[in-house]
């Protein structure tokens, strides 16, 4: 397959896998909003989703504060910023425009469909109730879309690097979310509040569609502990960077090239350590320093993924 | 303006009476609901939305994509009609690739006195590059996109060529396809010939032409990207045949080989099917500035190591300029007459012709002589004053670059519009692929002119399509 071609369908895949975690952030944010909390615990709330993004700088330079209105335009309909989910979808929709010939039709329609309706997305329906109905389209388009990709597509190198694109983004996504959330409520200034806590964690859960699942594999209460152990660790949570990561891993082998021999074996390796990880080392070490390194090793990857096989500096 | 009495309608005869081939389709719509119909028409717009057959316009909001009207009526061609006409074509390409391999090797059209050499060698599109290089079977124009139009029964004429980058054909699948989604029920009750094997019929032919010696070919569709205009066909053709649709940053030359890169590692390529005009295919030999093509591409090509189709340099073969001695190409080289006619053409560089037209602009149609897609052109019998006298000025300014043509009476198509029916001026665009043997699927792209009474079918001017049929009995 051509390296272009590739490149496209990674990133295709990426940015919906962006735009739903994105969403699924928002939403949960959203809904924590409602829930009674100190003076300024909200606005805390809209302010740490932008620090999972790394975006703070770009959105202060247009607004004075991070209130709930301006992030929710600035995260879902600012063109101008490249990690808004208007310019995820846009972007999955190009990429996927550039190598129409290469999905099935009905992947193309699907991002070609996404796109229209999300370009058309009525701006005043954010603002009322609607809100939640928006973000549960968002994450629909993009469970959709890999619906289609694993019900329509042949299992050739076209479809492991649209796998690869999806599970690199989510390790990142999930990795983040658990960082940002671990810092405001363990590391955080404010004093412990037993209730507002519990609402924090099944908030950090249910971001990650873990509500229900932590219930069943645990049937216990919910620990700080065993929250980080699930999303990092659990083989068989979707969403956990353990699953992410043996997806990439067994994506990345299904490519294999006469170059990528060292790309395998990292991934290898940060599959393994997740896989026979115990979650009280990773807290005798500091969870966010753990999680740092967790993301600046998928960071590497998808450097070294690009070079090996998307944009291959030299000619030979 | 020929009245609007004597227009051929390919539906009705003047007499009002339906024409043989159409009574089914006309006894079908008397019988079909209205809301049905309208139901469909708009059933064909979102698809074809969905499916993303749009097509960039130049001049518009950058990267603004429209729909090409799709228009529910057929072109319905009755099989005589069809076998007459492909003979035509056959005919006419074959011809022409005669031509250009006359051009690029001994002249002997211009020994002969048929052609006058300046009109060759000094026409912008002939590529002295060329000059005895040889092709795979000495094909040059392996795609020939001719534009056909009736002007009464049994009375067809040749408006353009089209023998560089001609597009269209993706559409010509895609009415059909949508056709058959719409109203199955005319296809059963009419025998259409099918086409949807295009895309084997061009694989077949891309790879008869390989270089010589290569014995399983690789082919290539190479694309400027995702900006073009025809980008969509570009990606539906690769797709269809199952070859990897390149652009120029995918292509490299090394060792006088070309190679695309690809997740394992370089791969040898020896069939483009290119849709990047000459000037950008290699900013080594020709634009210094092109981003698209590939560096070192020529050198290839000249050295026989890979195949361009069509060839480079095919321009000069369907220029407006050299159009008129197309029919004294056909005696010359296959000894035969034309049976397919051209439009009488006045040529400005020629004094008497040129004194004439210059009388006579309101009547003519003037063309330039390497324009295309209906820009830059002036239909004397619409245009106002002030058209007409700069165009006059245009022509007196450089007379070589104009030709002038009489307004032909085309044919026209009952199609839908605001009003209900009304019939619309259409052409046809038929794909002649030329590889080992000559051949083309039935029928082609049928254009109409949306606006009444226009004559301008091209789509970047309003124009739509419509499903073409040729019967099978």
């Amino acid at each position: 397959m051509l390296s272009r071609t590739a490149d496209h369908l990674f990133w295709m895949s990426r940015y919906i896998e962006r735009a739903e975690n994105i969403a699924r952030m928002l939403d949960v944010n959203y809904r924590m909003s409602m829930v009674p909390q100190a003076d300024g615990g909200v606005d805390a709330g809209w302010g740490a989703t932008l620090s999972i993004t790394g975006l703070e700088d770009a959105f202060r330079v247009k607004h004075p504060a991070a209130t709930m209105d301006a992030v929710l335009e600035f995260m879902v309909f600012d063109g101008t910023n490249p990690s808004s989910i208007l310019s995820c979808l846009r972007m999955a929709r190009e990429n996927a425009h550039a190598v129409r010939g290469t999905i099935t039709s009905e992947m193309w329609e699907t991002t070609n469909d996404t796109w229209l309706k999300m370009r058309d997305y009525p701006h005043w329906k954010l603002a009322g109730s609607e809100i939640g109905e928006f973000f549960e389209w968002v994450k629909f388009r993009s469970h959709l879309s890999r619906g289609v990709t694993l019900g329509t597509m042949l299992r050739d190198e076209a479809f492991h690097f649209i796998r690869l694109g999806t599970f690199l983004e989510r390790a990142d996504a999930t990795a983040r979310f658990i960082d940002v959330k671990y810092h405001m409520l363990v590391d955080g200034a404010a004093p412990p509040d037993e209730a507002a806590d519990y609402y924090q964690w099944s908030a950090l859960l249910r971001s990650v569609s873990a509500f229900e699942v932590y219930r069943k594999v645990y049937r216990d209460l919910i620990t700080p502990v065993k929250v980080a152990e699930l999303l990092i660790l659990n083989d068989q949570m979707p969403r956990s960077l353990r699953t992410s990561m043996g997806e990439v891993h067994e994506n990345l082998l299904a490519v294999s090239n006469y170059r990528s021999t060292e790309t395998e074996r990292r991934a290898g390796e940060l599959e393994a350590n997740l896989r026979f990880g115990r979650i009280e080392d990773v807290f005798a070490r500091g969870l966010h320093e753990y999680l740092t390194q967790f993301i600046v090793r998928a960071n590497d990857l998808g450097n070294r993924i690009s070079d090996d096989f998307l944009v291959p500096m030299s000619s030979s | 303006m020929a009245n609007p009495s004597s227009i051929y309608d390919e539906m009705n005869g003047a007499d009002g009476s339906v024409r043989g081939h159409y009574a089914g389709y006309k006894k079908w719509l008397a019988e079909t609901p209205p809301e049905r119909i309208a139901q469909k028409r708009a059933e064909a717009d979102l698809v074809f939305h969905r499916v993303g057959i749009t097509f960039a316009v130049y001049g518009e909001e950058e990267g603004k994509e429209r729909l090409i009207p799709f228009d529910v009526v057929p072109r319905i061609i009755p099989a005589q009609e069809w076998k007459q006409l492909a003979a035509g074509l056959r005919q006419r390409v074959k011809a022409l690739n005669m031509f250009l391999h006359d051009v690029y090797h001994d002249h002997e059209i211009i020994k002969a006195g048929k052609v006058p050499a300046e009109q060759i060698l000094s026409n912008s599109q002939y590529r002295p590059e060329m000059q005895g290089v040889d092709v795979p079977g000495g094909i040059y124009a392996h795609i020939a996109g001719v534009d056909v139009v009736r002007a009464g029964a049994g009375e067809f004429y040749v408006l353009e060529d089209n023998l560089r980058v001609p597009s269209g054909v993706s559409y010509m699948l895609e009415d059909r396809r949508m056709m058959m989604r719409l109203f199955p029920e005319l296809f059963s009750r009419y025998r259409v010939a099918p086409v949807e094997h295009y895309p084997d019929m061009l694989l077949a032919n891309l790879r008869a032409v390989a270089p010589i010696g290569v014995t399983d070919p690789t082919v290539a569709v190479l694309t400027p990207g995702a900006y073009n205009s025809a980008y969509f066909e570009h990606a539906f053709l690769a797709q269809q045949m199952g070859v990897e649709l390149v652009e120029g940053q995918d292509l490299f030359v090394r060792d006088e080989q070309l190679f695309m890169r690809t997740t394992q590692g370089p791969r040898r390529v020896d069939v483009i099917y290119r849709r990047i005009d000459d000037d950008f295919l290699d900013p080594l030999a020709f634009r210094p500035d092109s981003m698209l093509g590939v560096p070192g591409l020529l050198q290839v090509y000249r050295a026989g190591r890979v195949t361009l189709a069509n060839a480079i340099g095919t321009g000069v073969a369907d220029d407006k300029s050299i159009y008129p001695y197309v029919p004294d190409m056909i005696r010359f080289y296959l000894g035969e007459e034309p049976l397919l006619n051209n439009v009488p053409t006045f040529m400005c560089r020629k004094k008497e012709d040129l004194a004439y037209v210059l009388a006579h602009l309101d009547e003519l149609v003037v063309k330039e002589t390497h324009g295309a897609g209906g820009y830059g052109m002036l239909i004397g019998p619409r245009a106002s004053k002030d058209e007409i006298e700069r165009f006059r000025q245009l022509i007196i300014e450089s007379p070589e670059r104009y030709i002038a043509q009489p307004t032909l009476a085309l044919s026209a198509c009952p199609t839908f519009v605001d009003a209900g029916i009304a019939p619309r001026h259409i052409d046809l665009r038929p794909f002649v692929l030329s590889g080992k043997d000559i051949n083309m699927v039935p029928g082609g792209l049928t254009r109409v002119a949306l606006r009444e009474g226009s004559l301008v079918v091209n789509s970047s001017q309003g124009g739509g399509t419509k499903d073409t049929w040729v019967l099978e009995v």
